[in-house]
């Protein structure tokens, strides 16, 4: 019953948020892209919280928008509460969070993706790759089609091998009771691909009309909101909604304690590994008992529906449990549980498996991203999505691949320890994993990462114009503010007593000001303004790099001196088994990782700096030789 | 390729002989001129000259030792790079604190091997010896690891485990505020992190003062001196010592308990060990003893197992022969004034000639043999220096100083406004520093705190 249905460049399987930057980027590459997927109705959909960023996370969206991807404007135009966090710390750690309309966002992704040209978006359940001689071909659907492509990107989420689990109840599903993909789990496995089982959860949704909100603290939205997108100059026209806080109450946790033989967490119900920063109310109850509360965050999931999220609520209890723990919650004595929360598990793809460019090392053309790469998070997904794309796009048209640094994105830290390190448990981004943190800012990523995307093909001549013209103007204040000195008179003085500073004695450039703690590029504006006009963007650049390049330096020390390392490339072909000296540790976990650069052969967990040593002097030598023989 | 700049002890070290520090490195010569004290500045020096002069202390004025400095510009030195090499005269104390001195500076210390891996890679050595080289590291780091090892089980290590502990869940409490920021977590404040990182230099500082008393780790190649009863054990310790610091009599089993000295020979510093003679005794205190001798015998990089030539080999003498066939051994027959009836042929069968010395304490004869024998398996790399032991240890003063400097700095920090989250960078910094003391790898450990220490999930 088989038929050839076409023939693509491209071919992206599941329209997640992975699955559709990497199909937007192909596209946009100028390959023609074939996007497959279960459900059209499920295209970018949320099965989980109703939110985009945070930290980390959020520096994330920031790049991925930063090279050209999606996420960030559509969220800009769907969002229904926007914050800042983290204001009262350090401008690296700064993060936007959005309460996401998640039907919007849906609706809308659909939208870019049916207006894409080069890109054809079809549904259909994939069950089986075309893979001849390591090299992967095309697909197979349900129906019998096969779409052939000289490139295929897997973003299929948690939908392989899916099971949901509640309870004592059990059965076969993808995340929201979608049709999970078995056959294609299966076709991996006999290719070769090492899978794990991963667990992870979501917690029941309420009807807002059953909520006694006086019985909560409000959580409004930032009076004047910030961006994801640096396209994005206008905030959606409506007005924003707020989340609101609640706890848990004694009576919760002992509905729980009296019912933990029926959660599938302690019945040994589940198998796969679930993430610890991510555990369930009955997991949180549990190990940490003498904690009296935890905190619930009500979440609108979007405007035109009354269906709440339970932040902190995570659970695989039975039904009814639900429901009664719900109920012992201050505001929610009254509350209507419209869907219940589920604990799901998948099978994801070893991770260690891939190339730093997301492609298989075992199948050549085969593309990994998001979920099914053992991460968790829409904003990991998408992040993986877009590289995972313009990896595809480029090794169809015959280009070097695009591998960020750790010192450049949290991306390249989140693909790097993937791919390096390899997870025991659903991996979450978080800004301590990031040893550059104060370099990886949330203000910066159009400086880290807008020229490669546009080298790349992703970013518009109009906004990489606009791009270095703010690079330009951010440059010729700091020269400005370097070069111009105050004396002390009044204006000068009164400013730095408002400050709540010590006033000057000598003449003093504005840098040395702006140093000081306590003045802020506002107060500099007050005695000397710029003479042409700065953006706010702008002006906060200036600031933070004038107020923290000491730390900023300090760290752009640690980079440069770690570069000759990831500079330093280990051949395709290099045998670890006759690397003389080298301990038989190090040996097969290298052959196992292939790391492509020495810096990543160092990050390899059972390499010693001995092991380093041994090989930076093999590849002299290997250099050497192969030198000579030409 | 650019490098940063390197300095390692790279001579035995002795009390009498001279002691050469090597610097490595674009910086080495501006690196040494800080420390150093002459007529005209190291700057200035012409390639291939030697200049003599003091090592000082520039910031307290501390003058450390008389020495002179040899300078090499790359490309024509050891490693293509600019060498300078420090010839200290004052011995172990003086040359410790010379390369102490150099560490406080943007030097640091060389890890097993570099210079000649440095030599190599800017083409110095052939490519034949790329093989060589490679042992040479392996060999190095492999006992440095050892090392390691042996004082992660000290008592330095269990003090720095938990000043580590300390630190990280100060910075696990950190990491949580920064990455939930909405968490019901205790809210970080810069005055709880200074009371923290003060509470942490203290400790280190005592850490330090320790460390510089030299209570950290004894140095010396641990040299037991064992054999059966009265052979003359004692009398060689006393020989070799030039003091008559252990009782000899001509009672067998006067030796109860094991006596430590110190001694050089040919500049190789050996910690030796006079142990109780073995033998089977019904004597509870000497059992104890002979206990006490099987120790130290295990423990030992070197072993001196003395015969008396005028017995035969007795039965607990083959069997220490046989377990100790794997071991560093010098064979001494003594007392060759007296009538000979060991069996000369039956040693040598077992025993490698160039291993076996035959002398007489109370002469006073075949001193310079046995001491021509410990030079040799030294030399032969048979027993590895315990330079390392001893570099390891002016390695740690660096690391304590160096994370001490970090915590002053977050302290500092704290004082002054900064947000929790750069702090962090200097607090991280000392953690990963005391790690290295005790050969902790950074890891996945300070994730596993934040999620053991807080609750945290959506
Ligand atoms: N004739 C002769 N006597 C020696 C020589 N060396 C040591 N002695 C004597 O041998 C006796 C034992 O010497 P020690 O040095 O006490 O022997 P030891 O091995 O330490 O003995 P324990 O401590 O009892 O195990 C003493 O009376 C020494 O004077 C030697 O070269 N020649
Ligand atoms: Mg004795």
């Amino acid at each position: 019953m088989g038929y050839v249905a076409g023939e693509y460049d491209v071919i992206v399987i599941g329209a997640g948020h992975a699955g559709c930057e990497a199909a937007l980027a192909t596209a946009r590459m100028g390959c023609n892209t074939l996007l497959l997927t279960i459900n059209l109705d499920m295209i970018a959909f949320m099965p989980c919280n109703p939110s985009i960023g945070g930290p980390a996370k959020g520096h994330v969206v920031r790049e991925v928008d930063a090279l050209g991807g999606e996420m960030g404007r559509h969220i800009d135009k769907t969002f229904i509460q926007m914050r800042m966090l983290n204001t009262g710390k350090g401008p690296a750690v700064h993060a936007l969070r959005a309460q996401a309309d998640k039907f919007q966002y849906q609706h809308l992704m659909k939208e870019t993706i049916e207006a894409t040209d080069n890109l054809t978006l079809r549904q259909g359940m994939v069950e089986e790759l075309i893979v001849e001689d390591g090299v992967c071909k095309g697909v197979v659907t349900k129906t019998g089609a096969q779409y052939m492509a000289k490139a295929v990107v897997l973003t299929t989420g948690t939908y392989l091998r899916g099971k949901i689990i509640m309870g004592e109840l059990m059965y076969e599903s993808g995340p929201n009771n979608q049709q999970p993909s078995i056959k294609l789990s299966e076709s991996l496995r006999q290719l070769g691909l090492e899978l794990v089982r991963f667990k992870t959860g979501t917690p029941p949704r309420v009807h807002k009309d059953t909520i006694d909100f006086s019985k909560t603290e409000i959580q409004p939205g930032d009076a004047e909101p910030k961006f994801f997108s640096y396209e994005t100059t206008e905030a959606p026209k409506e007005e924003q909604l707020p989340c609101w806080l609640t706890y848990t109450s004694p009576e919760t946790h002992s509905i729980i304690n009296s019912n933990l033989h029926r959660a599938p967490m302690f019945s040994g119900a589940i198998e796969g590994t679930g993430p610890r920063y991510c555990p369930s109310i009955e997991d949180k109850i549990v190990r940490f008992a003498d904690k009296p509360k935890h905190q619930l965050f009500l979440e609108p999931e979007g405007r035109n529906t009354s269906e709440y999220y339970v932040q902190g609520l995570s659970t695989s209890m039975p039904e009814d449990v639900q429901l009664s723990m719900l109920r012992s919650v201050p505001g929610l004595e009254k509350v209507e549980m419209m869907r219940n929360g589920y604990a799901i598990e998948y099978d994801a793809v070893v991770p260690t498996q891939l190339w730093p460019t997301l492609e298989t090392k075992l199948i050549s053309g085969l593309f990994t991203a998001g979920q099914i790469n053992g991460t968790s998070g829409y904003e990991e997904a998408a992040a993986q999505g877009i590289m995972a794309g313009i990896n595809a796009a480029r090794k169809v048209q015959g280009k070097e691949p695009v591998i960020l640094e750790r010192s450049q994105a949290y991306i390249g830290v989140l693909i790097d320890d993937l791919v390096t390190k390899g997870t025991a448990e659903p991996y979450r981004l978080l800004t301590s994993r990031a040893e550059y943190r104060l370099l990886l800012r949330h203000d910066n990523a159009d400086l880290r990462l807008t020229p490669l995307g546009h080298e790349i093909g992703l970013i518009s001549e109009e906004r990489h114009r606009k791009f270095l013209e703010k690079k330009e103007r951010v440059e010729q204040e700091i020269e400005r503010l370097k070069q111009t000195k105050v004396k002390p008179e009044e204006h000068v003085q009164q400013m730095l007593r408002e400050a709540g500073t010590v006033e000057l004695n000598n003449a003093t450039d504005l840098i040395t000001l702006l140093k000081r703690p306590e003045v802020s590029y506002a107060h500099l504006e007050s005695i000397s303004p710029s003479p042409v006009e700065l953006t706010d963007e702008m002006k906060e650049q200036v600031e933070i790099q004038i107020k923290y390049a000491g730390y900023i330096e300090k760290q752009l020390l640690q980079v440069e001196r770690l570069r000759k390392m990831e500079q330093k490339r280990i051949p395709d072909d290099i045998v670890y088994e006759d690397v003389h000296g080298l301990a038989n540790e190090a040996k097969s976990r290298l052959a196992k990782i292939r790391p492509l650069s020495i810096g990543q052969a160092s990050r390899v967990s059972g390499v010693n700096p001995a092991d380093i040593s041994i090989l930076l002097v093999y590849l002299e030598h290997y250099n050497q030789v192969t030198a000579a023989k030409k | 390729m650019i490098h940063d700049t390197i300095a390692a002890i790279s001579t035995p070290l002795g009390e009498g002989g001279i002691a050469v520090i090597r610097v490595s490195g674009p910086e080495a010569i501006a690196e040494v001129e800080r420390v150093f004290q002459s007529k005209k500045p190291l700057s200035a020096a012409a390639t291939h000259t030697v200049h003599y002069g003091f090592i000082v202390n520039k910031e307290t004025g501390e003058r450390i030792d008389e020495v002179l400095v040899t300078v090499m510009k790359g490309p024509r030195s050891f490693t293509a790079e600019d060498v300078v090499e420090i010839g200290c005269h004052g011995g172990i104390v003086s040359v410790k604190k010379v390369l102490d001195l150099l560490l406080t500076g943007r030097t640091r210390i060389a890890e097993p091997g570099e210079f000649t891996k440095r030599a190599f890679l800017n083409g110095r050595i052939d490519l034949s010896q790329a093989e060589a080289v490679i042992d040479v590291i392996r060999a190095k780091s492999d006992r440095a690891y050892q090392i390691a090892m042996k004082q992660a089980e000290g008592s330095l290590s269990a003090r720095i485990k938990k000043l580590r502990h300390e630190l990280v869940e100060l910075m696990a409490h950190i990491e949580v505020n920064i990455d939930y920021p909405e968490h019901d977590v205790e809210e970080m404040t810069n005055a709880f992190i200074r009371t923290r990182c003060e509470a942490a230099i203290t400790e280190i500082d005592r850490l330090l003062k320790s460390a510089e008393q030299g209570k950290i780790m004894r140095e010396g190649i641990v040299t037991a001196i064992v054999g059966r009863p009265n052979v003359g054990k004692s009398s060689l310790l006393n020989t070799l010592t030039q003091e008559n610091k252990a009782i000899v009599t001509d009672i067998p089993g006067t030796t109860r308990d094991v006596i430590e000295e110190y001694v050089t020979v040919n500049g190789i510093p050996l910690r030796l060990l006079d142990t109780a003679g073995i033998r089977e005794t019904s004597d509870v205190v000497e059992q104890i003893g002979v206990e006490k001798s099987r120790t130290a015998l295990a423990e030992a990089d070197l072993i001196l197992l003395v015969f008396n030539g005028s017995e035969p080999i007795h039965e607990d003498e083959r069997l220490l022969l046989e377990q100790l066939a794997d071991r560093n051994v010098i064979v001494i027959v003594n007392k060759t004034d007296l009538p000979q009836q060991l069996e000369m042929e039956e040693l040598t069968r077992r025993i490698d000639a160039e291993r076996i010395v035959r002398m007489s304490l109370q002469e006073e004869s075949g001193i310079d043999e046995l001491e021509a024998a410990i030079s040799a398996i030294f030399f032969s790399g048979q027993v590895e220096s315990n330079d390392l032991t001893y570099v390891s240890n002016v390695r740690h003063i660096a690391l304590l100083k160096q994370a001490k400097s970090a915590l002053g700095e977050a302290t500092e920090a704290a004082e002054s406004f900064v947000p929790i989250d750069m702090i962090q960078i200097d607090v991280r910094r000392a953690w990963e520093q005391l790690g290295e003391v005790i050969g902790d790898s950074v890891g996945d450990s300070l994730l596993d705190q934040i999620f053991s220490q807080f609750c945290l999930g959506k």
